[in-house]
């Protein structure tokens, strides 16, 4: 009994000391710890992918989940990585605005030609949340209708109202999906 | 329409699409430095208190920390209008005032350093809006400005700047007038324009006297006039623009931010980043300016403007930089749409201790038409006349006239907009829906509906000089200099188009410069629409330039004169002798030509902006939406068509239209706090809820720049709050007199709540 009790307090003190999860298909371990190349228990996944990783194109603009425009994807749904703690993420599969190409050819996805073909942003400030959201929502529900689209974007700030322009880009996708499927 | 031209006016790919959709475009927090240290203000609490003592030496003592500085450690650089205003001063003025600075290795270590700063304050009594500070006897913000009226005037518009508007006689205007209407209406409800992304900056001191300076600027070249005034003419300055996040006119200016890591950075010998928080930049960096208008406007039984008489009182917060600017720009505008022989307008800027005011889309033009046009619709109710041919009536046409910014007066010369402004009624069904005035356009139930219309449009489409270099190269490309930071609106991509346009080379072949003061001529900034008609005279005279000594080169080879050559694709010909040709490559792989190109200001050419709404407002909840908007415009020339969708759609956010429904920046009126500094609790308009829009864009061309265009982007947002509150003052039937017309203010106007619903100010 008291030796299954310290047995699980030394397994989850040893969960607690690493974290790895799978970035764009890499995948990274750290240590948890406050020191210079640790991940401290602060932490934000926004911070660790933009400080630690690297990735600039996840945007920071309320950094308190109130905007969208850090949104990744995370085992296939849309989170917002100013509010998810990077040691919350272990065994986590995370994708980027920058893990949207084609990993081979390099291609654009999609959605993100389809927001340049109808210049679906102006500043460019909330583009990757807004691919992000729309990415993971057409995942779960390829063929929407341009109300659930809305609803599904509700979260992303865009002050510039490109609002109307990314519609138009979503639905573009949705219909040429679907003219693929018939 | 506009001319067939090979790319403009097509829908041609961002020059940035593909860094914006991948996520690698940089903006200022993107950009890495080695050794980079992270600076943080320490903010007052006190709307308004002398600073007794800092103890600064728990903080200095933190490990991480490299220099903590208040106002006794900086040198005496001042801004503001007029220079008076400390950096770090030894007074407070509102909540959220820089006390103190730290720079450290990590943002943590130097928030954590911000607590163990010991401060004591001599707290003083606070005036926390216009009336408690214009009060005999009221606490003064400065010593300098008795009373709390910050003079008028900006000597960046020269020595007669506009300070309101004096002609002809009033009395004898009103004497003529058929029916005159008095008010008193208020734009005070400090809607935020709001980037997504907040204000920063990166400083690299040099010893002795020089800086590099990284920022979310939309102005690059202005900044360095800025700061040079700012750190006493001591400091060799050099600006970096990239990436903006969104401007909507705010990031002109990012003086304090900037400064801040000016002074960390040379107290440190590293390169120190300054960002600030969401909460900072909504509660700490420059809002909109509070307006409100008493005045009398007479009017004849046709809609003729007879005399305009009033005062318009502006609340700058604790200080000004620009608000002296838009006061002058924001009188001029108000003659372009207000056609009228007599005026006496004048105007008081008050210094009050919140947040200061800066500049934003609309630049006092949106202000005071917000609070002005209400008046003028009393007018016209009292007329009964139809609003929209009373605007159309009143602004101006050729022949016409207006005082603008510098003080003189000039001729307008540009085009009629009634054109546009019919297209735009006709497209909303305006005649149809009018009923009157305080009268519905229908009633369903507890539903009513009502109309609204507003007009706007500037002068400043020509303003401030701009200058840019084009360089050709003998491999058949081109490179512009121009010092433009690309904020959103897609002007870096449209200026590489009206280059190509000029030589009639592909667009790929066209490359850009860094915005840095080091390596272009001087340009003012993407600011006031200027961004087409002013900035882009000065890419295509560098463009024409260039052009014209690549010709001068090449006409002794070909045995003709300059005049008589073309090139196409980077290739000389003769005109009508397509053999006689040389290819670019004729200037040899050692030599480059550059074109100079300079645009001088112009105030004669306006741009015009009319704004159709119509809400249903629910007479149960008090509930306002927006259904429709209709936007009608004359651009004279379309450069990029998605580019333009974007600007006009802008209208709704950005402090636009939403500003008049439900936008607002709350001040706790007793303790001077801002309630709803973060995207939470700040209202934004969401997917969820977007009305019809519809843009009437026609192209008459205009006397402007070779291609006739006219920037229409800011004025986008500034007709629509004072359509709003007409809509909805009409589906009442009764005057609301503030913005935002939020559920209570509507349920108060048609008399189903009391006065008290809202708490605080009446
Ligand atoms: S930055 Fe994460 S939601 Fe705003
Ligand atoms: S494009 Fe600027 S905020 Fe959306």
């Amino acid at each position: 009994m008291t030796a299954n009790k310290s047995d699980r307090v030394t397994r989850e003190t040893a969960a607690t000391r690493h974290v790895g999860f799978t970035v764009n298909g890499q995948y990274h371990e750290f240590r948890v710890g406050s020191g210079g190349i640790e991940i401290s228990p602060t932490h934000t996944l926004s911070w660790t992918l933009r400080e630690v990783l690297g990735l600039m194109g996840t945007k920071v603009s309320c950094d308190s989940g109130a905007c969208g425009s850090c949104t990744v994807i995370m085992d296939g749904k849309a989170v917002l990585s100013c509010k998810v703690l990077t040691i919350e993420c272990d065994g986590k599969t995370i994708t980027t605005i920058e893990g949207l190409r084609d990993p081979k050819t390099g291609a654009l996805d999609p959605i993100q030609q389809s927001f340049i073909d109808h210049t679906a942003f102006q500043c460019g400030y909330c583009t990757p949340g807004m691919i992000m959201t729309a990415k993971a929502f057409l995942n779960e529900n390829p063929q929407p209708t341009e109300e659930e689209i809305k609803d599904a974007l509700s979260g992303n700030f865009c002050r510039c109202i490109s609002h109307y322009q990314v519609i138009r880009a979503v639905m573009s996708v949705v219909e040429k999906e679907g003219e693929h499927g018939r | 329409m506009g001319d067939d031209y090979r790319f403009i006016g097509k829908a041609t790919q961002r020059r940035d699409a593909v860094e914006i959709v991948t996520g690698t475009a940089l903006y200022l927090d993107d950009l890495r430095f080695q050794n980079l240290l992270h600076g943080k203000v320490l903010r007052s609490p006190h709307a308004h208190a002398l600073i007794k003592k800092i103890d600064k030496s728990k903080a200095e003592a933190l490990p991480g920390v490299k220099a903590v500085l208040t106002w006794q450690d900086i040198p005496d650089w001042k801004g503001g209008t007029p220079r008076k205003l400390r950096v770090l001063d030894k007074k407070v003025r509102y909540v959220g005032d820089a006390v103190a600075l730290v720079a450290a290795s990590t943002e943590e270590i130097a928030r954590e350093a911000l607590d163990l700063i010991e401060v004591e304050y001599q707290v003083l009594p606070a005036v926390l809006d216009m009336d408690s500070a214009l009060k005999h006897g009221a606490p003064l913000i400065y010593d300098e400005f008795p009373g709390n009226i910050i003079p008028g005037g900006t000597i960046a518009f020269g020595p007669n700047c506009l300070k309101g508007v004096v002609m002809g006689d009033v009395e004898k205007g009103f004497a003529e007038a058929d029916v005159i209407a008095e008010g008193t209406f208020g734009y005070e409800n400090i809607p935020n324009a709001l980037p997504p992304e907040p204000v920063g900056a990166v400083a690299m001191w040099e010893e002795p006297n020089k800086v590099t300076l990284w920022s979310t600027s939309q102005a690059p070249y202005m900044d360095k006039g800025t700061l040079f005034h700012v750190f006493n003419r001591q400091v060799e300055i050099r600006c970096i623009g990239n990436h903006v996040g969104g401007s909507f006119g705010t990031k002109i200016m990012c003086w304090q931010v900037q400064a801040y890591a000016v002074l960390l950075s040379r107290a440190t010998g590293k390169p120190v980043k300054v960002m600030f928080t969401k909460e900072e930049h909504m509660a700490a960096f420059t809002l909109r300016i509070g307006s409100r208008i008493h005045a009398r406007v007479g009017m004849k039984k046709d809609g003729t403007l007879t005399a305009i008489h009033g005062t318009w009182y502006v609340d700058s917060g604790y200080y000004s930089f620009t608000t002296q600017a838009q006061v002058a720009v924001g009188s001029g505008e108000l003659m372009i749409m207000a056609q009228c022989p007599n005026w006496d307008l004048k105007n008081i800027i008050v210094a009050t201790n919140r947040n200061a005011s800066g500049s934003t889309r609309g630049f006092g033009g949106q202000e005071l038409k917000c609070s002005f046009i209400p008046i003028l619709s009393l007018a016209m109710e009292k007329a009964a006349l139809d609003p929209f041919e009373v605007l159309k009536k009143n602004y101006v046409k050729p022949g016409g006239g207006y005082f603008w910014r510098d003080g003189n007066w000039y001729q307008y010369r540009g085009i009629d907009y009634s054109a546009a402004m019919d297209k735009g009624a006709e497209q909303f069904g305006w005649k149809e829906k009018w009923k009157g005035w305080l009268t519905p356009t229908a009633v369903n139930g507890t539903k009513r509906l009502g109309i609204g219309v507003g007009v706007h449009g500037n002068a400043d489409v020509g303003e401030d000089s701009a200058e840019a270099y084009v360089q050709l190269d003998c491999n058949g490309t081109a490179t512009i200099f121009l010092c433009a930071a690309e904020h959103g609106t897609g002007q870096k991509s449209n200026y590489a188009k009206l280059v190509a346009e000029v030589l009639q080379i592909p667009l790929d072949r066209i490359s850009m410069t860094p915005a840095d003061s080091l390596i272009t001529p001087f340009e003012f900034g993407p600011v006031g629409s200027r961004g087409t008609y002013a900035i882009g005279s000065a890419v295509i005279n560098a463009a024409e330039d260039v052009k014209r000594r690549l010709f001068e080169f090449v006409a002794p080879k070909l045995g003709a004169e300059p005049q008589d050559l073309e090139t196409v694709d980077g290739v000389v010909f003769v005109k009508g002798y397509p053999e006689k040709s040389l290819k670019w490559r004729a200037l040899g792989y050692d030599r480059t030509l550059l074109g100079h190109g300079r645009f001088e200001p112009d105030f004669t050419v306006c741009n015009c902006m009319m704004s159709f709404v119509e809400v249903e407002v629910d007479t149960e909840t008090g509930k306002v939406t927006l259904l429709r908007v209709v936007l009608a415009t004359d651009v004279g020339q379309i450069i990029d068509p998605q580019g333009l969708e974007g600007q006009l759609n802008g209208a709704l956010g950005s402090a636009g239209i939403d500003s008049a429904i439900f936008e607002e920046t709350i001040l706790n009126h007793s303790t001077g706090h801002i309630l709803n500094a973060n995207l939470m609790d700040y209202k934004w308009r969401t997917f969820t809820e977007l009305p019809a829009m519809e843009h009437v864009v026609l192209e008459t061309p205009m006397p402007t720049h070779r291609f006739h265009a006219v920037g229409v982007g800011e004025v986008a947002t500034s007709p629509g709050p004072s359509a709003v509150l007409m809509a909805v003052s009409n589906a009442v039937g009764s005057w609301l007199h503030e913005y935002p017309v939020t559920p209570d203010r509507v349920l108060r106007a048609i008399g189903k709540v009391g006065y008290s619903a809202r708490g605080g100010k009446k």
